[in-house]
Formats: structure tokens, C-alpha cells, sequence
């Protein structure tokens, strides 16, 4: 059980091939141009989550090297990199990566028992991808929305004010690729304070 | 100059310098772990901290600029305390295996634990492990020590220049790696195991061998090439554990290259311990009174005034003057050290020696290589042109095949007729050596080791001229000589104008018409075949490839053996100190050529080693300053003549194997095999 964006190890023996898509080229150099020049080294982390989005959200050795060849660093600063930040995951994840929030406000508010849930609804442990790969769930510390608490982050959108039940429906929801709506699933505006009826 | 209170003492420094730089000058004595002198500031150990007066909280004071009137406390309680407390946190995750680490004894936590720690644990949880990382087959680990202080890191980024090693992860998950584990590909990477303040970086060659404090130190000079480092050497008996740099900022720095550091282990492999005489194509074990009067009856025999001495990589100034006495003595005059055919200008010494000195690469802002691999020539040397290639913005052009050199240089030519283009102003360079203020010349024996070598020297000092590379109290033209035995056999004569420009055929010719006795002061690149019909006398101390077609081998003793003087590339005097007695009954060279000259009309006249320095310092006084810069000279060779084309070719084709020694070694194969993917 390791979460895939705090692990060290690259996977090497992938024979996937990482080569820029013609759109991510165009891209890259809009990027790069925000630095001065002899500075593309700074677009690193631009480059690797443009990476990571167009490698179905993980990366592996090939594009590590190739992100290290476009911006001419070594392999091993970009790696540096990658392993610093949780964002980026070195290994395989499902399409949809669940990160349930479990920081102490998270926690009081119940994040314990959608963990249960999402085990129960995908069929998988914390920090392994489902067979089907629709589903990586993840515990991960705070992602700053507490004053929605409890919430979980799916790909690049929260999903705040959970419950064991409405929880469920998202992830069915998922699960059978109906649309689900981000944000607040009790209908708040943002954090308006709550009205008990 | 600004003034700072350090524990109520009022202290004057200089600007630009850190708290911590300035607690020095006071005398105090500040704890670190990832701080060192000769790398950039990090400020992540945090065992440096201290008191400052108005800041709420204590500062790490490698990473504060010192300021005017700072107030700065650093035996307070709350410095002790917050001493306590990092130190406590360090060890959480150290292992408590110091019976079992290599250093024990030698180890800065250990040390800094005793003085500044706790006495007792207050954790309970589960240390963390770490798993080992392969680095190559000179650096070992075990990381679960390191205390991520980052100078491995460091190191090898800034002064190696090598991107090889990183820190993967952070907080817990943090430990030092190299890419996916692949071996550390650089020269220097020893450096990094006396860099690491723990045991988590460890010598492989040395891993258990011994403790710190039973070896036996001697401090003396590397012999691997020309800069002649400072090192220290530590043995046990007769063998050479390891060897370690000693500060010496004109030459070496803190650092010294793998070679000079791991080849040791060659010191024991392979060794002549006893004379031989062939007989019947075999060797057999003769004394030493036999084998020189065999010697003795074939110089007789045969041309004696035509004998011949030929020096190699690692002959010592005492062998060169006994050797050329000797023959003198007998009336020949055929002795020569060029075995690379690399010339010189007659009684012109700045024709040979590196100039400038070496601590002056640092100023340079522009650099002319010509026909040399300064990074195998002179590894350290090579390190200092990245230096100022970093904080010079220093420009580098290269004559000769590209190679990585660990800094961006402008390739110009493989071409040595390319410096017609410089002399004539038809190339870019030329524009970078008319602005540079301190540019430098650097000369291979690569480029000078045709018929043509002296006329390329004539053109260098026509350039030098031309872009004042030299002026009357500056000579930027420096020639990288690549053996330490060299410019001091030079120095001293040891060569005979019949073989110059043409090494190998006029020794050829030299042989094939006289087939004399041939003295070989352990030279071993030379080609056999040009060695028929001759008697050869191997003087030597490994069984090489030579040694094998001699006619008698007499033993000497290696460089750690015997205490010798030799002159190192910049022109400096250096004398190396014994660490162990001769293995076997090998003796040393001047003695050996005292003992033949007992046999002929005219002795020698030395009968101790200070007779023969005494002798040798009457002859050649600058022999005598030891340790200190020649004088600037000023190259006048003469005049410049066209230079014909020829492609460049580097003479070191592995950096791992260039002598007897660090041919025996185990380690310098590994690495060849590993590093350069080349199959001893």
C-alpha cells in the first residue's frame, strides 16, 4: 500500500515508448518561452504534468528521460522532481485516481467511513488499482478544503460535503460513466454556511 | 572592515563572509555536517545553529551573511539546547552500528554526538531502512546512515560535473541515489567518500579492512601524474590501505582522482621481490652479486660507450642523476626520458613546465587546449578549468577530437594546423583571446609528440605573444605534462639530442648498430621488437610486459618504498616519504648504479642517499627550493613556421591503466570494465 506519487522507483522494464504528441509540442514551447532564455530548466514542472496527462496519469522511464532531453537536464534532476511532489505518480493509475482527504478535519467529519465505502464500491485496497483499472484509490493528507469537510479529489476535481451515501452514488455513478457533478454535493454554494432544518 | 560580536568578542571580517566564516576567524568552533568550504551552501543539517541577538529564534550560521554589528552567542543554553535537539532528531533514523562501520573512529556524527549530544534515546519507534545503492565499483553504501547533508550531491554536480548523483524523495522517503542505480561516471568520485560525514558512502576497496587508528600515516606526494596532489598514504605493514587527499590549495585542493586514490591495491599484485636472469627463455632466481657482474661483463662485451638508460613514468630525479653519472662515468652519453617522443626546446624550461602554475587556472577567463584530455591528463587540474569555467564565466576552446570534459567548450578543430588560423586572427577564438584579461595556453603532449612538436611550441609562444597570453610578469603558456618523472629528467638532462624528433627510430637505429646494454628505469612503453639483439637490464618493480623480454630484472622498490624527489608539472620540487621498508630484496636505483660503478675506472661519488642530494643540488641549485614556484620565465623559441596538417590523437586510451601500478590493479580493472566498458 504505497501512494503512487511517494514512491522512488521508476518503473524500467516498460517497453512504452513516450514520444510528445503534436498538441503537447506545440505546447511545450509556448511554455518554455515564459522563461528566459537558458532557463528552460523552470518549465519542469509544467512539462511533467503535461506529461503525466497525456501518459494516462502516471510516467514512466521513457518520459522522464524524454522531459529530460526536451529542457537538456540529466535524468536524475528530473527525477528529483518527480519524486518530490505527490502530484506526479510513478506508478500505473485506473482512470479515475481517488484521493480521499484524511487531515483531521477531514477525519472528525467522517473520512474514515467513506474509505470503507470506495474499498466496498470499486472492489480494490487503498493504493492499488482496481483490475478493471477504473479505479485508484488513495488516502491523502490535507488538499485545503476542510471548511467542506469531508472531501475526496478525483483526476483534477473535489467533491466536497460527502457521505457515506452520496459517496456511494458518485462512485456507482462513475463506475457506470454517468456525469457527476464537482464541488459541494449538498447543493452549497461554495462554503455558505449550512442551514440546519 | 566591518566588526562582529562573537561571544561577547568584537571581531573584524571581511565582506561577503557567512557567520559561520566569521565564528572561525574568532576561534570558535562551530559544528556542521553538510557545510564545507570547497561546495555551495545547503543549510539543511541545521546542526550549526546559534544564538543572534534580536532574532527571536537561532540561525544556521553557514547559510547567514554576517552583517555589521551583529551579535552572535554560541555557548548559550538555547544553542545547546537547539545543538541537542538536531542532534537527537539526526539520530532517530542513524543506525547505532558503529562497531561495524568503516567510519568508526573517523566519523563526524560520532564525534559531534560525543561533544554536542545526548546521552540517551528517547525514541521508541521503528527506524526507518534504506535500501543500498549501487554506485559503481569504487563507492559503497549503506544508506540506511546517510543523514542527507547533500555534499555527495553537491560534489559531484558542481566540482565533477557530473549530474549523476541526486536526492530522490523527501521527509522520510528522501534518500541519495544515482539514476536508476547506474554506475558514477567520473574520475573524482573517491572524493565523495571522504566528503560524507557519516558512513553511508564507504570506500569498496577499503570496506573492512581496518580501523583508523592502527594504520600508519604517512603524508607524501601522488606519482599517477604530473600535478603531484598531497596525499596521505595509510599502510599496515607493507601494504597500502588507502589513500587519502591533503589540503593543498595551490595544487590539488581537497581532492585527488580514483586512479591516485584506488590503484593501491596494484602494489602488491605482480611484484618484483628478487633478481631474475633468463636463461634458456626462462627466468631464474639469481643474487644480486651475480646478476651485476653479469651486467658488468656485458657492458664490457659489448659498445660501452653506447650503453643506453631509458626513463619512464615514474622515475625519480636520484635514478635519472645516478643513472646518467653512471653512464657518463663509462663514457656514453645515450639516455632519454621522451619515451612519448613529446618535444621541448633546449634549455628553454618554460618549453616544458605548466607556466602559469595551477592555482592560476582559477583567474583564467579564457582557455586555449590544445592536443590535450586535461580531464585524464590532469583530473584534478581539469577540475579547476570547470571551476573557473563556473565563476569566470571563463570561455574554453579545444584542438583536438571532442570529448566530454565536463564543461561546455567551443570544439575548434581535430586539426593541429588550425593554430595557423589562430596565429593569422582567421578564427573566432581569436576574438575571445583579444578580450579575455587572463587568457591561458594549455599544451598536450598529445600535440607535441611529432617531428613537428617543436614548431607547434614555436607557434603556441607566437600566439601567446600575439594575444598577450604572456607579458613580462605573466607566462599563460603552459605545457600539461602527463608524468611526474618528466620535467624533473629534463631538468636534469637526462636526454640526448640523437633521439629527438624521432624517438623510436633513432632508438631503433641506436640499437641495431651498437646492440649495447639497455638500462630500462621501469619503462614499460616501449616496443619490444625494436629491443632484439640488445641486453636488456629491466629496472623495475612489476612484472610487465617488458620485464618479460628482459635479460635480467633487478627489483626496486615502488613509489610508497622509498623516499624520492621529483619535479611536478608546474616546475615545483617535491619529496615523496617513506611508508614501509622494500618488498623482497629489492634495492633502490642509485644504489644499484653506485654498486656497477664499483666495477669500472671511475666511481661515483656519492655513498649515501644525502651525498647524492648534496651532489645533485651542487649541480642543478633550483633543485633545492622544495615545495615553491619557479620564477617567471618568458618563451622565446623563436620563430613560427607554417604547421603542416595533422589530426590529433589523445595518448591516454584508458585512464584506468596508464603505468605498471594501476596495471596490476584489481580495482583499475573493474573499472575499466565497468566504467569505460573496456576488457583488460
Amino acid at each position: 500500500m504505497k501512494h503512487p506519487g511517494l514512491i522512488n522507483t521508476v518503473i524500467k522494464d516498460n517497453n512504452d515508448f513516450f514520444q510528445w504528441s503534436e498538441k503537447n509540442f506545440a505546447k511545450i514551447q509556448i511554455i518554455i518561452e515564459k522563461y528566459p532564455p537558458g532557463r528552460q530548466q523552470s518549465a519542469v514542472i509544467p512539462l511533467l504534468d503535461l506529461a503525466q496527462r497525456q501518459n494516462k496519469g502516471w510516467l514512466n522511464k521513457s518520459a522522464i528521460e524524454k522531459i529530460a532531453e526536451t529542457l537538456s537536464m540529466s535524468f536524475i534532476r528530473v527525477l528529483e522532481v518527480v519524486t518530490f511532489y505527490s502530484m506526479f505518480n510513478l506508478n500505473p493509475v485506473g482512470k479515475n485516481y481517488v484521493q480521499i482527504c484524511r487531515t483531521t478535519p477531514c477525519w472528525l467529519r467522517g473520512s474514515d467511513k467513506l474509505s470503507e465505502v470506495a474499498k466496498e464500491v470499486t472492489g480494490c485496497k487503498i493504493g492499488v488499482t482496481s483490475n478493471d483499472n477504473q479505479f485508484t484509490v488513495v488516502e491523502v493528507e490535507c488538499l485545503g478544503a476542510c471548511c467542506n469537510a469531508p472531501m475526496v479529489q478525483i483526476n483534477d476535481d473535489y467533491y466536497e460535503d460527502l457521505t457515506e451515501n452520496n459517496f456511494r452514488d458518485l462512485l456507482n455513478n462513475l463506475k457506470t460513466n454517468k456525469s457527476i457533478k464537482p464541488g459541494s454535493q449538498i447543493g452549497r454554494q461554495t462554503s455558505d454556511p449550512k442551514r440546519n432544518n | 572592515m566591518p566588526k562582529i560580536t562573537i561571544d561577547n568578542r568584537e571581531i573584524e571580517f571581511e565582506n561577503g563572509m557567512t557567520v559561520m566564516q566569521a565564528c572561525e576567524l574568532a576561534n570558535v568552533e562551530i559544528p556542521r555536517f553538510c557545510y564545507h568550504d570547497k561546495l555551495s551552501i545547503a543549510g539543511n543539517c541545521r546542526m550549526c545553529l546559534v544564538e543572534m541577538e534580536k532574532s527571536p529564534k537561532p540561525i544556521a550560521s553557514c547559510a547567514m551573511p554576517a552583517g555589521e554589528g551583529m551579535v552572535i552567542k554560541t555557548n548559550t543554553d538555547l544553542v545547546k539546547s537547539a545543538r541537542r535537539g538536531v542532534m537527537e532528531f539526526l539520530l532517530i533514523n542513524h543506525p547505532l552500528d558503529c562497531p561495524i562501520c568503516d567510519q568508526g573512529g573517523e566519523c563526524d556524527l560520532q564525534d559531534q554526538a560525543l561533544h554536542y549530544g545526548f546521552d540517551k534515546s528517547r525514541y521508541e519507534e521503528n527506524k526507518r531502512a534504506v535500501n543500498n545503492k549501487h554506485m559503481g565499483p569504487l563507492v559503497g553504501t549503506i544508506m540506511t546512515r546517510c543523514i542527507h547533508c547533500t555534499r555527495c550531491v553537491r560534489f559531484s554536480t558542481e566540482v565533477a560535473g557530473v549530474d549523476d548523483l541526486g536526492m530522490l524523495g523527501r521527509g522520510e522517503n528522501a534518500e541519495i541515489t544515482t539514476y536508476l542505480e547506474k554506475t558514477i561516471k567520473s574520475e573524482l568520485s573517491g572524493n565523495v567518500i571522504d566528503l560524507c560525514p557519516v558512513g553511508a558512502l564507504t570506500s569498496k576497496p577499503y570496506e573492512f579492512k581496518a580501523r583508523p587508528w592502527e594504520l600508519k600515516k604517512t603524508e607524501t606526494i601522488d606519482v599517477f601524474d604530473a600535478m603531484g596532489s598531497s596525499i596521505r598514504i595509510d599502510s599496515l605493514g607493507k601494504t597500502v590501505l588507502r589513500v587519502l587527499p591533503r589540503l593543498n590549495e595551490e595544487i590539488n585542493e581537497e581532492w585527488i582522482n580514483d586512479k591516485s586514490r584506488f590503484a593501491i591495491d596494484g602494489l602488491t599484485k605482480q611484484r618484483l621481490d628478487k633478481p631474475f636472469m633468463r636463461k634458456n627463455s626462462k627466468f631464474q632466481i639469481v643474487d644480486w652479486n651475480t646478476a651485476l657482474s653479469i651486467i658488468v661483463t656485458e657492458i664490457n662485451n659489448r659498445n660501452k660507450n653506447k650503453t643506453l638508460a631509458l626513463s619512464g613514468k615514474l622515475t625519480d630525479i636520484e635514478t635519472l642523476y645516478s643513472a646518467k653519472s653512471f653512464l657518463n662515468s663509462i663514457g656514453s652519453s645515450s639516455y632519454d626520458c621522451r619515451y612519448d617522443n613529446a618535444q621541448f626546446i633546449e634549455n628553454q624550461r618554460d618549453s616544458y613546465i605548466f607556466n602559469s602554475s595551477i592555482q592560476k587556472i582559477d583567474d583564467a577567463d579564457a582557455i586555449l587546449i590544445i592536443g590535450s584530455n586535461p580531464r585524464w591528463e590532469a583530473t584534478v587540474l581539469n577540475a579547476r578549468i570547470r571551476k573557473a569555467y563556473i565563476h569566470n564565466n571563463c570561455k574554453i576552446g579545444l584542438i583536438g577530437k571532442a570529448i566530454d570534459l565536463t564543461y561546455t567548450y567551443k570544439h575548434l578543430s581535430n586539426n593541429i594546423d588550425y593554430l595557423n588560423d589562430i596565429l593569422n586572427d582567421q578564427s573566432d577564438f581569436c576574438t575571445v583571446l583579444k578580450k579575455a584579461k587572463k587568457p591561458l595556453i594549455i599544451i598536450g603532449t598529445s600535440a607535441i609528440n611529432f617531428s613537428d612538436g617543436k614548431d607547434i611550441l614555436k607557434v603556441c609562444a607566437e600566439i601567446a605573444k600575439k594575444y598577450q597570453i604572456t607579458n613580462h610578469n605573466f607566462n599563460g603558456l603552459n605545457i600539461l605534462q602527463q608524468d611526474i618523472s618528466r620535467v624533473g629528467a629534463l631538468d636534469i638532462g637526462f636526454y640526448n639530442n640523437f633521439f629527438d624528433l624521432d624517438y623510436k627510430n633513432s632508438l631503433k637505429q641506436h640499437i641495431q648498430n651498437y646492440k649495447p646494454v639497455v638500462f630500462l628505469l621501469g619503462l614499460d612503453e616501449i616496443d619490444l621488437s625494436i629491443l632484439q639483439d640488445s641486453f636488456v637490464v629491466y629496472l623495475g618493480h612489476h612484472g610487465d610486459a617488458t620485464a618479460n623480454i628482459a635479460d635480467i630484472i633487478l627489483p626496486i622498490p615502488a613509489f610508497p618504498e622509498k623516499t624520492s624527489t621529483f619535479v611536478n608539472m608546474e616546475g615545483r620540487v617535491m619529496q615523496t616519504t617513506k611508508s614501509y621498508n622494500p618488498i623482497g630484496e629489492s634495492k633502490e636505483e642509485w644504489k644499484i648504479f653506485r654498486a656497477l660503478s664499483d666495477q669500472f675506472e671511475n666511481k661515483l661519488n656519492f655513498n649515501n642517499l644525502n651525498e647524492l642530494r648534496q651532489e645533485i643540488i651542487t649541480k642543478f641549485i633550483f633543485l633545492k627550493e622544495i615545495n615553491s614556484l619557479p620564477s617567471v620565465l618568458l618563451s622565446k623559441f623563436g620563430l613560427p613556421v607554417k604547421i603542416k596538417n595533422r589530426e590529433l590523437e589523445y595518448n591516454i586510451k584508458n585512464f584506468y591503466m596508464t603505468d605498471s601500478i594501476s596495471r596490476s590493479s584489481v580495482t583499475m580493472a573493474k573499472c575499466s570494465k565497468e566504467i569505460l566498458d573496456k576488457v583488460a
